[in-house]
């Protein structure tokens, strides 16, 4: 039996959506299923209207839908914004007493949050708690897996805490099981405790690959929707021997990684687009001094300061072409949280391989969502890196050239302290040796040594991800975040007799070998599907391809696409 | 035994003749070789501008980076290898106006590096606009009415926020200047030396006999403490007929590099990536 249960969480700010959320991805996690858990926040504290939504299914996912099979509404603004979403067999539970909100509707379920919190716990913020025990039980499923879950998220907490969230969640289940004579038609069945997969955001995905790939050194400015990321890293970094340097601004970020960097050891930092705006002078620094530097820009709506909490794809061509001067440079956009690990990894050995900057673009969609994973294979994530001269292969120190000429592009390093050699490294056109110049022959030279790297690179960019392989009619093109939801829309169309097929990229620049683009029919309808204006993907796929794309679906208003908005937009402009 | 022999460059200098950055690059390679460190063990981390030329002419390692970026690369680079003697390097654009930011919070650090700016109170490379540390009412082709913005006060701002190591030292005085430099380099901390400096292109009215006449050495007074903080305040206003230099302010505290745990038995780039130690990380998420 297919399960696929839709659970939205709204309230106010602060008052723990999140936590039910993560929860419930937990248990059920553990327990066997897949989930995928989103959050919808608005840049503030406290109040306003938040969700958190989760999907729960028997095989993965990677998409939201905003169907809702369950409603658990914190507050009446939630109920006001959030019903319309909820199916005809769905069941929204509400706190009446709080919200004074009634219904003659069977499946408007009212639970006395607050109250139970009050009596068990002498404390209304538990009432999320409350809130989660009754979603338990609504979705048939058993109560001992959210109580051991309890047990253990508290543990460092004393008893009396433990003892009065598992009385709420236990209140709430009961109340539920007692007094509810509705319907709810879609159920999770019980399964046993497996403890396998994963559950884990696309910022902690990003860190982990970081972490795995030698990291040792992060500076960084915190900045929405980046800076789970610094905070994952921060709170292993004593355990690991990592040095994390809360930076002044993110000017000072990226020139402390790029110092850190010169000097031998793996470097990087994060930051969304505002923040990105300033690092980019230090992008070329990295590009010009030769230094491997690996930047993560995780998006979110702008122009400007934007919506601080919400999802775009719109910096695509501003990271490609950002700093001024032509340097070599990669950039990946994973578009799941296995991605975002394999390709941290891959950012590093390529940042340092070819001794020059790489940017790993995530959004808030990406980075905030949570994904059920069956595990990460890390034999994917050997550390090469790069050309080194030791203290022993120099014959001559004073003859070392650290931009000395190689066909490849590619000048050995070494790090200062380490040999009985110096470097200089220069921001200004330098000659081999590294030494201010103003020669045009020499200009010449390190211009062309520098972007035969870029040549190089081009050949170690992995092809986009087909899916499926059938012959198609349409085809569905993405990049990043917008994985998921393709996916889906192109598994929806099929079984509807469409012929479509999802070519998403997540390695994005340089772009990827021709090859595969001279198979595309020409018969072939393409359809972009992006979050942002202009279609940016699209406009960058036509320029190196030559294939025209047909229609472009796009998305603005800071929420992810679910899988029915992309089939339904794809539908309309068929014609 | 470091000779001065070590630290010879051969990169032809771009500096005007008579430029007070000569005898600035003088004391630095003295007291480098008084220091007794080896040319590979030294860093010097340099921004854009006249006076960030200068690591190209002393035999070293070398990042010569962005205009105003010299603190954070340096900040990078000595938590990276803190065994690694680590400088920045500057102009009085470079550091106090480009790179303002960096300079407050390179002091809060306390990160263990020497920081010389050459201060000419004048833009040279760019050939001759008004600086932040240019005077009141200075005349320039940006500010041909005259500087409306009153000078900042470097070793004020420094005091202000603990740094460890305030100085200022005269190009004219070399022998003082490689003894600052080399008292720099052994301080543990953020260590800040201006150094006065004419610019013999552009600055036709700090000059050399300018300077000359109204420096003094503050450090020879018996009754100076620099670890006075108000005394030092006082005195770091002092500007005009007489002028201090020496050592103005001196305060004894952790630096950034000995408080980071991850470094506390052997430098980062020392350490051994063991990627099976990260297994335990994954049951996290399980």
């Amino acid at each position: 039996m297919d399960v696929d249960v839709i659970i939205r969480i709204g309230g106010e700010a602060g008052q723990g959506m999140q936590s039910i959320g993560f929860a419930i991805g937990k248990v059920f996690t553990r327990h066997g299923y897949y989930t995928f858990i989103n959050q919808d926040v608005e840049s503030r504290i406290r109040g306003g209207h938040n969700f958190v939504q989760i999907r729960i299914r028997n095989k993965p996912v990677y998409a939201i839908k905003n169907e809702l099979n369950l409603l658990l509404a914190l507050n009446k603004q939630t109920i006001t914004h959030d019903l319309p979403y909820l199916m005809d067999d769905g069941v929204m539970i509400f706190d009446g007493p709080k919200t004074g909100f009634e219904s003659d509707n069977p499946n408007h379920f009212s639970v006395p949050l607050e109250q139970l919190a009050l009596e068990i716990a002498k404390n209304k913020i538990m009432a999320n708690t409350v809130a989660t025990g009754a979603a338990f039980a609504l979705l048939g499923f058993d109560l001992e897996p959210l109580l051991d879950w309890l047990e253990e998220e508290f543990s460092s907490k004393n008893s009396e805490i433990i003892e009065k969230n598992k009385g709420c969640a236990s209140a709430g289940y009961d109340y539920v099981h007692e007094k509810f004579r509705g319907n709810m038609a879609q159920k999770v069945p019980p399964a046993p405790l497996a403890k396998k997969k994963m559950l884990l955001n696309g910022s902690q995905a990003m860190a982990l690959g970081a972490i795995f790939s030698g990291l040792k050194f992060y500076s960084g400015y915190p900045m929405s929707p980046s800076t789970p990321i610094m905070e994952f890293i921060a709170s292993i970094a004593k355990e690991y021997n990592i040095i994390v340097e809360p930076a002044e601004d993110e000017i000072a970020a990226v020139n402390m990684a790029i110092g850190a960097s010169f000097t031998g050891v793996r470097a990087m930092t994060a930051t969304s687009g505002g923040g990105f705006c300033l690092m980019t002078e230090g992008l070329g620094l990295a590009g010009m001094t030769e230094t491997p530097l690996v930047i993560v820009n995780a998006q979110r709506a702008g122009p400007s300061t934007g919506l601080p909490t919400r999802t775009e794809q719109a910096d695509l061509r501003f990271v490609i072409h950002a700093s001024h001067g032509e340097f070599p440079r990669a950039v990946f956009a994973p578009g799941t949280a296995e991605q975002a690990f394999y390709l941290m990894s891959k950012a590093f050995d390529m940042a340092e391989k070819y001794q020059t900057p790489v940017v790993v673009m995530g959004d808030q969609h990406l980075n905030d969502s949570y994904f059920t994973i069956d595990g990460l294979d890390l034999d994917q994530v050997d550390i090469n890196r790069g050309s080194f001269l030791s203290h022993e292969r120099i014959a001559s120190p004073k003859d070392y050239r650290r931009y000395a000429w190689d066909e490849s592009g590619i000048s050995p390093r070494i790090l200062p302290g380490q040999t009985d050699a110096v470097l200089y490294a220069d921001s200004d056109e330098h000659t081999e040796a590294g030494h201010i110049t103003e020669s045009a022959g020499v200009r010449k030279q390190q211009m062309d040594k520098r972007m035969r790297k870029f040549e190089r690179m081009t050949e170690e960019i992995g092809p986009p991800e087909v899916y499926p392989e059938t012959k198609p009619d349409i085809m569905l093109l993405g990049w990043g975040s917008t994985y998921g939801a393709i996916k889906e829309a192109v598994d929806v169309m099929n079984r509807e007799g469409i012929k479509a097929q999802m070519i998403h990229f997540s390695e994005i620049y340089p772009f990827p070998s021709q090859e595969f683009f001279r198979k595309i029919s020409k018969n072939t309808k393409i359809f972009a599907v992006e979050n942002n204006f202009t279609g940016q993907f699209a406009d960058l796929f036509s320029s190196q391809t030559g294939v025209p794309v047909f229609h472009k679906v796009l998305k603005y208003d800071g929420r992810p696409f679910s899988p029915q908005e992309v089939v339904k937009e794809v539908k309309n402009s068929m014609g | 035994m470091v000779t001065l022999e070590q630290y010879h460059s051969d990169d032809p200098i771009a500096w005007c003749p008579g430029c007070g950055n000569f005898s600035i690059l003088d004391a630095l390679k003295n007291a480098l070789v008084i220091s007794g460190k080896e040319p590979n063990k030294i860093v010097i981390v340099s921004g854009i501008g006249q006076a960030a030329k200068m690591p190209h002419y002393i035999r070293c390692n070398t990042f010569n980076g962005l205009h105003g970026r010299t603190l954070p690369v340096a900040t990078g680079v000595k938590l990276a290898n803190h065994e690694l003697t680590v400088l920045a390097e500057g102009g009085d654009g470079d550091g106090y106006t480009e790179g303002g930011n960096h300079f407050i919070h390179a002091m809060r650090r306390n990160i263990d590096i020497t920081y010389l700016v050459h201060n000419n109170q004048v833009y040279g490379l760019t050939k001759g606009q008004t600086s932040p540390t240019s005077e009141l009412g200075y005349i320039s082709k940006t500010t041909p009415m005259g500087a409306l913005n009153p000078p900042l006060n470097p070793l004020l701002l420094a005091i202000a926020l603990n740094c460890s190591f305030v100085a200022r030292g005269f190009s004219g005085d070399t022998e003082h200047l490689t003894h600052l430099i080399n008292q720099g380099l052994s301080h543990k901390g953020f260590a800040l030396i201006d150094i006065l400096q004419p610019c013999v292109s552009f600055n036709r009215v700090n000059t050399f006999t300018w300077y000359k006449s109204r420096v003094y050495n503050i450090n020879e007074d018996p009754q100076y403490d620099p670890h006075d903080r108000n005394l030092a305040f006082s005195r770091a206003q002092e500007w005009g007929e007489r002028i201090p230099i020496g050592i103005i302010y001196k305060e004894d505290r952790l630096t950034l590099n000995e408080q980071q745990s991850a470094i506390k038995d052997t430098s980062l780039i020392k350490q051994k990536i063991d990627q099976k130690s990260f297994e335990s990380l994954l049951e996290i998420f399980k």
